[in-house]
């Protein structure tokens, strides 16, 4: 009987069944809850502009992957990641023409350019917010009030002074019930998602402790309410989702928690010295941009590099 | 699981294949011509040097031909093929019992190396070079490794519990021959039986003990025992010895054993033949020279057609092309799958740092994978690329499914040249 030669190739020969698609489905699982508090809070619009986006976020990368001839990757789930996480980081009152441009440009100007999911430098949600800030700065301030949608000041912008406003009870905000970004309002719905990316392993609590942590002990040195900076803005999102995205943050845990120490100053910075009224964004992108120097100084030594003993021969007869 | 069957005798097949090239080191020579008869356990190739062993017929036959042969290794090496003649007749002297208190340990050195006796836990390392330290260094502790290295191997499990007298027996000739006062056999949390078993011997012998250890891959790794075991760190680049430790597997032990007290050189050693592919799974005592095609079809023979075929276990075993070759020392396990697939499809890294996390060299899988992929060899060299033992760890983990470990061997190759 011939046999066919059966396969060869290097070991090992089993692998784990957790590939990055399941990954990026756990991330996907993981923002439902936040997805549905949006929905509840903001109204069926929210839901629409999720779909919006998610849907122009896996053509733009079909097609872009179609037209430059590589591998069509959207079965990865990544590119239904980038879409909710972009849709979350915009006003809930954003038109409809908005979130596609900005879908586009997250998943072309954010992750393809550079040669795709593992190549960014920078989270591509975030970038898309910064060129829409740039490009329609009403339309991406342009806040509302959950259930009815009239027009408001968002909390960081009233406690940054200048617009009237009043400030949201802890509750409220812990539970998502006020002005801010479609996916960031709902305290509670984005820490259950949290725990399950905890549980499932895909983060750890490095950066998003030393983050949230770094927020509150300079609230609590400058006599600024630690608690309303957790709650009022995107920190609980950014901290949790945004800034422990495994591609564009530091490897190590020691990396991880000087990369979140980094953020939170900037956000502080940003939140009280700059020009706007919130920092969780500009943050993380600047602190994307240090991952690769962050990663370098932050190696940890191989197994069996220990110090010697005593001093070194070569040191006694200095 | 094969954990719970016996371990079986391999009839002794028609011809057998016997490398010269069994051992790390070098080659040994060939001392037999073709048609020459041979008997068991008679020496048909000398060590050549230091690092090298002798090997010896596994069957009484007639040597047909000594000409280059397919190997595990993947290579063709230097083989005496013997046709058996069904007697299996011994070398006389050779198989029976006597007493070792009165040889001195050079003498129970030479005798360990003329049995031929390498490590059986897949490196297969000449045993006499680890029990000859340089006379500086001081062994305190000698570890008998029953850490079952892989997934699906069982014979280490088999062998504890089967010939557990042989293990203690092979510990203390050791301890006896590196001097050192204690032993330790190692053994993880998923073998309880074993356990049970080695308990009772230890009990009743001074200076032995049983370390029990959570199973984790890779433990079975030296440099990991002896670090899980006794939390002594080998400094890189350093051997166990340079710790005070001498690390030896439990099979190895046995055939120690068998070398010193029965006179028997290593012509047989057990294996575990599992996987989806074969028949009947089973722990088998196999005479060294076997074709795994013999091994499969005393296993009931394959079950479908085969996708892969694993010479030891699913983690650092080498794939064959061929049922046609034999067993050597180092043959722990024969794997064969039928499931397609076997191939995994690379995508991009998404820098998770799960390779970081399962290095237990505390290596950079990924940045090796990076640089060699941009064919940075000279970057390579600070990624400590040499310190990597090629366990798979961080290739199992990789959701991205990279080749790691195909990287790590590329990256060594350049770097040496």
């Amino acid at each position: 009987m011939k046999e066919n030669i059966p396969v060869v190739s290097v070991s090992p020969h089993i692998r784990i069944s957790e590939d990055t698609s399941v990954i990026m489905r756990d991330v996907v699982i993981s923002l439902v809850p936040a997805v549905i508090a949006s929905c509840f809070f903001f109204g069926w619009r929210a839901l629409v502009l999720v779909a919006i986006s998610v849907g122009t976020c896996v053509l733009t990368e079909f097609l872009f992957q179609k037209g430059t001839k590589r591998t069509v990757t959207v079965n990865d789930f990544s590119a239904v990641v980038t879409g909710i996480l972009f849709v979350f980081v915009i006003p809930p009152s954003s038109p409809a023409w908005m979130v596609v441009i900005g879908a586009v440009i997250a998943i072309i100007l954010g992750k393809q350019v550079f040669g795709g999911l593992g190549y960014n430098p920078f989270n591509p949600a975030l970038v898309s917010r910064a060129v829409l800030l740039a490009s329609w700065p009403i339309h991406m301030t342009n806040w509302t009030r959950p259930f009815d949608g009239i027009s408001c000041a968002s909390p960081l912008g009233i406690l940054k002074g200048g617009i009237p406003g009043e400030l949201p009870e802890y509750l409220d905000m812990f539970l998502g019930n006020r002005a801010g970004c479609l996916g960031e309002t709902s305290v509670i719905a984005l820490l259950v998602g949290a725990a399950y990316l905890l549980y499932r392993r895909h983060i750890t609590l490095h950066v998003p402790l030393s983050y949230i942590g770094t927020v509150c002990v300079i609230s609590a040195v400058f006599n600024l309410n630690p608690l309303f900076n957790v709650m009022a803005g995107g920190l609980i999102l950014g901290a949790f989702f945004m800034a422990t995205d495994m591609v564009t943050s530091p490897i190590t845990n020691k990396g991880k928690v000087v990369f979140g120490i980094g953020c939170g100053l900037l956000t502080m910075l940003i939140r009280y010295k700059g020009g706007f009224p919130e920092g969780v964004c500009y943050s993380i992108l600047i602190m994307n941009i240090l991952t690769p120097i962050i990663d370098k100084y932050t190696e940890h030594k191989p197994f069996g590099y220990v110090k010697e003993k005593g001093p070194s021969p070569e040191s006694v007869g200095k | 699981m094969t954990s719970a069957r016996r371990i079986e005798r391999v009839p002794i097949p028609g011809k057998v294949i016997i490398s010269l090239s069994q051992h790390a080191g070098k080659p040994a020579n060939p001392i037999v011509n073709p048609k020459d008869k041979v008997k068991t356990g008679q020496k048909i190739a000398e060590g050549d040097g230091l690092i090298s062993l002798p090997v010896h017929s596994s069957v009484s036959g007639e040597v047909l031909d000594i000409c280059p042969q397919p190997n595990t290794t993947g290579k063709d090496m230097l083989s005496v093929i013997i046709k058996t003649d069904g007697r299996d007749e011994w070398v006389e002297g050779l198989n029976s019992n006597r007493e070792y208190f009165c040889f001195y340990d050079d003498e129970i050195r030479n005798i360990i190396r003329d049995a031929g006796v390498a490590g059986l836990g897949g490196a297969a390392f000449p045993t006499h070079v680890k029990l000859n330290p340089p006379a500086l260094a001081e062994i305190d502790t000698v570890i008998i490794n029953g850490c079952e290295c892989e997934p699906y191997l069982t014979c280490d499990h088999r062998i504890m519990l089967e010939y557990s007298h042989g293990v203690i027996e092979g510990l203390r000739i050791i301890m006896r021959v590196t001097h050192a006062d204690r032993g330790i056999i190692a053994i993880e949390d998923n073998k309880p039986d074993a356990i049970e078993v080695l308990f009772r011997e230890v009990k009743r012998e001074p200076n032995v003990e049983l370390a029990v250890m959570k199973t984790r891959y890779p433990q079975g790794a030296e440099k990991q025992l002896i670090n899980a075991v006794l939390g002594r760190i080998v400094p890189t680049g350093k051997l166990p010895l340079d710790v005070g430790v001498v690390v030896n597997n439990v099979g190895t032990a046995v055939a120690v054993k068998d070398a010193v007290i029965k006179n028997k050189p290593l012509i047989d050693r057990v294996l575990t033949v599992a996987g989806s592919g074969v028949k009947e799974p089973k722990n088998l005592l196999v005479r060294i020279g076997t074709q795994f095609r013999d091994i499969i079809d005393f296993c009931g023979g394959l079950s479908g057609e085969p996708k892969k075929i694993i010479s030891g276990g699913p983690m650092m075993g080498i794939a064959q092309y061929t049922l046609d070759v034999p067993v050597v020392k180092g043959t722990s396990g024969i794997l064969v799958f039928n499931e397609p697939g076997v191939l995994p499809v690379e995508s991009g890294c998404i820098r998770c740092g799960r390779c970081v996390d399962a290095c237990p060299m505390k290596l950079f899988p990924y940045a090796i994978y990076r640089n060699s992929r941009y064919k940075k060899w000279e970057n390579i060299r600070n990624y400590n690329v040499f310190d990597c033992m090629e366990c798979g760890a961080c290739a199992y983990v990789c959701p991205a499914r990279l080749n790691l470990v195909q990287a790590i061997k590329i990256s060594k190759a350049r770097l040496i040249d």
